[in-house]
């Protein structure tokens, strides 16, 4: 099986963040966040957060999965959005497609309604560039000229710096 | 499967540490945490049960800096090793770019090695990879304890196919560099 990196072109990135803009001002959110189910992010906007963003992404896409499993078992295809109720701080997640997930953090500021209806235009609008992503990815040429011989010569002295006793 | 950003200049590789319940998988990526730089390293999650044993996982996000623009991350994450977890196990495997697979030497644990092994071979093909097409070492742990199979042994049975292997005591920090170095080097050679 040939294997494939899930890439993001420049024009697709500017189109998820104009729609994550939106979506944030729209509906008075702190900040949203878009990654993939292997909990890889994508892009995040809103107010600078306080935590690790990558640890925080691994743990949305691990929580979304350990849900999808529950749904299963319940005879559920798959909890296609989640709610996370705190006494100041709240979380939606919400599937867009198959593989990407997207989360929206937000407090007192706003409501959970408000929050599910803006990010329910935000979800359609995001699957037609992911879509558009996808079909990109299907016929890009394999030939990648950024990563050649002195990428790899290069990263290769940084490992050997970095990872030291 | 690695996320490459070519908007915001990133890229995210995801290593996945593998292997029977109590091998050193949690302790190799304590191991790291504790002597890289804490610019290299974000916060290291961790799932685990009141016993220190890992429910979900471990996780450690490592930066490596720019390459030729590229912001490179490693995103390093350890299974449970239990063989009830295997759920766990199986969601975590997804989008792997690289495997390293820490094996316990002593004789006692031998046939727990075979079963993980076994069960890597069966969760990969769940999502339609063979270990051929993902970069792959394995670490044979704890060589300092009594009682431990021979490396010759080790390798018949648990590495036929001769992949990259290295011995290791991670709880002294000796190989845990080493084999990780070899997988993050394979892992951005296969972007090329």
């Amino acid at each position: 099986m040939v294997r494939t990196n899930f890439k993001v072109f420049e024009e697709d990135y500017w189109a998820i963040n104009t729609i994550l803009q939106e979506l944030l001002k729209n509906s008075n959110s702190s900040s949203v966040l878009l990654l993939d189910k292997t909990g890889q992010l994508i892009s995040s906007l809103g107010d600078p957060p306080q935590f690790d963003l990558h640890s925080f992404a691994s743990l949305c896409a691990a929580d979304f999965e350990a849900n999808a499993q529950l749904a299963v078992l319940i005879g559920e295809k798959d909890f296609s959005t989640l709610y996370h109720q705190g006494s100041n701080e709240s979380m939606y997640l919400a599937r867009v497609e198959s593989n990407i997930i997207l989360v929206i953090l937000f407090d007192k500021r706003t409501t959970l309604g408000l929050v599910r209806l803006r990010a329910k235009k935000a979800l359609d609008n995001l699957s037609t560039v992911i879509r558009r992503l996808y079909g990109k990815l299907e016929y890009e040429n394999e030939e990648n000229t950024e990563f050649n011989e002195e990428f790899v010569q290069q990263a290769e002295v940084e490992i050997d710096s970095l990872f030291t006793d | 499967m690695s996320l490459i950003n070519y908007s915001s200049r990133e890229i995210n590789v995801k290593i996945v540490y593998y292997g029977p319940g109590l091998c050193g998988k949690t302790t190799n990526i304590q191991y790291i945490y504790d002597k890289v730089t804490p610019e290299t390293k974000g916060k290291l999650i961790t799932l685990a049960t009141e016993m220190d044993r890992t429910l979900f996982f471990d996780f450690l996000p490592l930066e490596l800096g720019k390459v030729k623009g590229f912001r490179t991350r490693f995103h390093l994450y350890t299974v449970p090793g239990q063989i009830y977890y295997d759920a766990s196990r199986k969601l975590i495997l997804r989008g792997v770019d690289g495997i390293i697979f820490v094996a316990d030497s002593q004789r006692s644990r031998y046939d727990a090695n075979i079963e993980s092994l076994y069960n890597l071979h069966e969760n990969l093909g769940e999502y339609q990879i063979k270990l051929d097409d993902v970069p792959y070492a394995i670490q044979y742990n704890k060589r300092d304890l009594p009682d431990v199979i021979s490396v010759k042994e080790l390798e018949e049975e648990l590495n036929p196919k001769h992949y990259p292997a290295f011995e290791a005591v991670a709880v002294k920090g000796t190989g845990v560099f080493d084999t990780l170095k070899a997988i993050a080097k394979s892992v951005l050679r296969n972007l090329s």
